[in-house]
């Protein structure tokens, strides 16, 4: 064997479409454009992550997903996570929840508190965050569809609590129109959807600045088989549709875009997410400046929540999605994120175990304290490889944003289905890949074990929890002021009718202890609902 | 043997919105020539098991990712023997771990196709259920 011969070299492509050449040197760096576009740690375009001394100042959050059955079982997972280092909540609510529906709707019946907490009203979110410093502790709420009801829930209980909610640190998912392209927890029709979304933006730039309320998932777009060029694309596009908006509304640009969070996922080729990462940082900061004519640097970082992806886990020998979390919080650090989440190695078939997730929090731990992943700014900053491949990358984002733009965008994409058909059409291909052999993944189609004695211990269901969670709704609905409950209904429905912003409507009704499913019924009522497009 | 495509109806029942793998399976079984309605999102068990009826579909397809399949899956069961469909043939597929499979089996469930299952295997099931519906 001749080391270096051509013949050694075989051709290799990233799954974004970027050709990888065996060897880079600064030619390869000239030919992609240099690296004039590198700047500094915490300076435009923020290429080597947004603060001047990232982690070494501050390590990244460690923000666990975390939620299931009635808001009793939930504050008490949220107590030990913060006891075990948890520095934020992660909150994942349950599928009636997420779509607007009560507790006792019957499509909910045999989901209410499966795959996150039931929350129907108030009462919930108050047993939920008893005892939890709301102003200390950052909370991400993962809630797109009915948003506007848990965020109003979310500020009633602050408010309730005595907090200016200026004190208010943390961020709502809040991203539907990436909900329309994967994960489906849709409700109303995609323009009047971005409106609710606009609708949080501006009351959270007007009454809580620190707080924010949208966090743009390229994730789980990604998960529904996008390309990392296509998730970093698609996530700035959706964010650039809101902020449009929010500008359309006569909103600060450098105000609104400061509310914008970034949520991305990592999976695949180590080195094709850092450079996404470093790419997508610089392409936001530039659409920002040139675009929008954000000048605030605050504004322009790109601040995201990056970690374990879901979708590169296997069910096959799954301890070795202890080792893939740990390469892809390697990827994460690398990339700079602020806030990191890892799926569980069991996530791949269940809701994590508490031994599973303190093993995705330990190896976060580990980075930081054992492995030195703290120990400088932006370590692959002026690699060869890395630097050419980030210039590459950020073209390949733009060709995917311009053709994105070409087609009307990509609201109008959604709404007519074409991009939820391409991401479809990529995850086939990306499973014929995968069944061809073409895509290697160990222990599915290379080392596989055909002997295999799977054990997987599924999260268990309790259907007294589901019985427990109808109960406190009933005593909720049987204690609250019926008229009060329907007047600030009636306000809710008049602010959607008549184009004002529905957070404060939103905000008396639920104070009254209207439901999530009234509050969305309501809206609901006056928006009707999403008819999905079906293309293949 | 008549040269009708073998007509299948893929259904998202339950809440749960993760439908990557039911159109992975909706795209495999068009490029192997059947004809196949995806239903979308959030449909309830009377709606899926109407339009398995309406189109005189030989399988029926349910994903489910969010663990209520043994729920939704009796729903589905009882809204096609209401409605003169206990013919068609029931698959499900999704996150389903294997201690449920017998008890899918008991509500008459003709196969099980948990994640990572290659689509051949889907394909050849489907093939070889219309194969002997047609000689039955």
């Amino acid at each position: 064997m001749s080391a270096g011969s051509s013949k050694d070299a075989r051709p290799l492509t990233w799954e974004s479409g970027l050709d990888i050449k065996p060897v880079y040197g600064p030619g390869e760096l000239e030919a992609s454009g240099g690296s004039g576009a590198i700047g500094q740690p915490g300076a435009f375009p923020y290429t080597r992550g947004i603060h001047p001394h990232m982690y070494r100042s501050r390590p990244f959050t460690m923000r666990q997903y975390s939620g299931f059955g009635t808001a009793t079982q939930t504050h008490e997972r949220f107590l030990y996570l913060i006891k075990q280092g948890n520095t934020g909540l992660n909150v994942a609510f349950d599928l009636p929840t997420q779509c607007g529906l009560d507790s006792d709707n019957p499509m909910a019946e045999g989901e209410v508190g499966r795959v996150g907490m039931a929350v129907d009203t108030l009462a919930d979110m108050e047993e939920a965050f008893d005892g939890i410093p709301l102003n200390e502790i950052s909370v991400s709420l993962t809630i797109n569809g009915s948003a506007v009801a848990i965020m109003a829930m979310y500020f009633a209980l602050a408010r309730k609590r005595g907090l200016d909610l200026a004190t208010l640190r943390g961020t709502a998912q809040n991203d539907i129109l990436k909900e329309f392209v994967g994960r489906g927890t849709w409700i109303f029709p995609v323009e009047e959807s971005v409106r609710l979304v606009v609708d949080t933006m501006e009351f959270c730039a007007q009454h809580a600045p620190k707080y924010s309320p949208v966090s743009v998932c390229g994730y789980h777009i990604r998960e529904s088989g996008a390309s990392p060029a296509q998730e970093m694309a698609y996530g700035l596009a959706i964010a650039s549709a809101y902020l449009r908006r929010a500008l359309e509304r006569g909103l600060d640009a450098d105000r609104v875009a400061r509310g914008l969070t970034f949520n991305f996922d990592i999976y695949g080729n180590l080195w094709e997410q850092v450079c996404k990462f470093r790419a997508g940082r610089r392409l936001w900061a530039r659409i920002l400046r040139d675009e929008f004519g954000v000048e605030d640097p605050k504004s322009q970082q790109l601040r995201m929540i990056a970690g374990g992806g879901g979708g590169g886990l296997t069910i096959e020998q799954p301890e070795n999605n202890i080792m893939r979390g740990a390469y892809y919080a390697l990827a994460s650090a690398l990339g700079g994120t602020q806030t990191m989440a890892l799926c569980s190695f069991d996530e791949a078939y269940t809701i994590p175990s508490e031994h599973a997730a303190k093993l995705s929090l330990r190896t976060m731990q580990l980075l930081v304290h054992e492995v030195g992943l703290a120990d400088t700014v932006d370590p692959l900053a002026g690699s060869y490889f890395v630097e050419t491949l980030t210039n590459e990358m950020e073209e390949k984002i733009l060709e995917v944003m311009a053709d994105l733009k070409e087609r009307g965008g990509i609201v109008q994409g959604i709404a007519e289905g074409r991009v939820q058909a391409e991401v479809s059409r990529h995850a086939y291909e990306r499973e014929k890949k995968l069944h061809s052999g073409e895509t290697k993944k160990v222990g599915v189609n290379i080392h596989r074990e055909e002997e295999e004695e799977r054990v997987i211990e599924f999260h268990p269901f309790e259907q007294s929890q589901a019985d427990e969670q109808r109960a406190r709704l009933a005593a909720v609905r049987a204690e609250r002021d019926p008229a009060a409950v329907e007047s600030a209904l009636s306000a809710l429905g008049a602010a959607a009718s008549s184009g004002a912003n529905v957070m404060p409507a939103a905000i008396d009704a639920v104070e009254a202890y209207a439901t999530v499913g009234e509050v969305c019924g309501t809206l609901r009522g006056v928006f009707g609902t999403f008819d999905e497009p079906i293309r293949f | 043997m008549t040269n009708a495509p073998i007509k299948v109806v893929i259904a998202k029942p339950g809440l749960d919105g993760h439908d990557v793998g039911a159109k992975i399976v909706c795209r495999a079984l068009i490029e192997a020539g059947m004809e196949v309605v995806y239903t979308g999102l959030r449909k309830s068990p009377q709606a899926i098991a109407q339009t398995a009826v309406s189109e005189d579909a030989t399988v029926l397809g349910l994903s489910v990712l969010s663990g209520a399949h043994l729920p939704l899956t009796a729903k589905v069961r009882a809204a096609l023997a209401e409605l003169g469909g206990a013919e068609v043939a029931l698959i499900v597929g999704g996150n389903i771990p294997s201690q449920d499979f017998a008890a899918l089996a008991d509500l008459g469930v003709a196969a099980v196709f948990p994640t990572s299952t290659p689509m051949d295997e889907i394909v050849t099931f489907v093939r070889r259920t219309a194969a002997q519906r047609s000689s039955a």
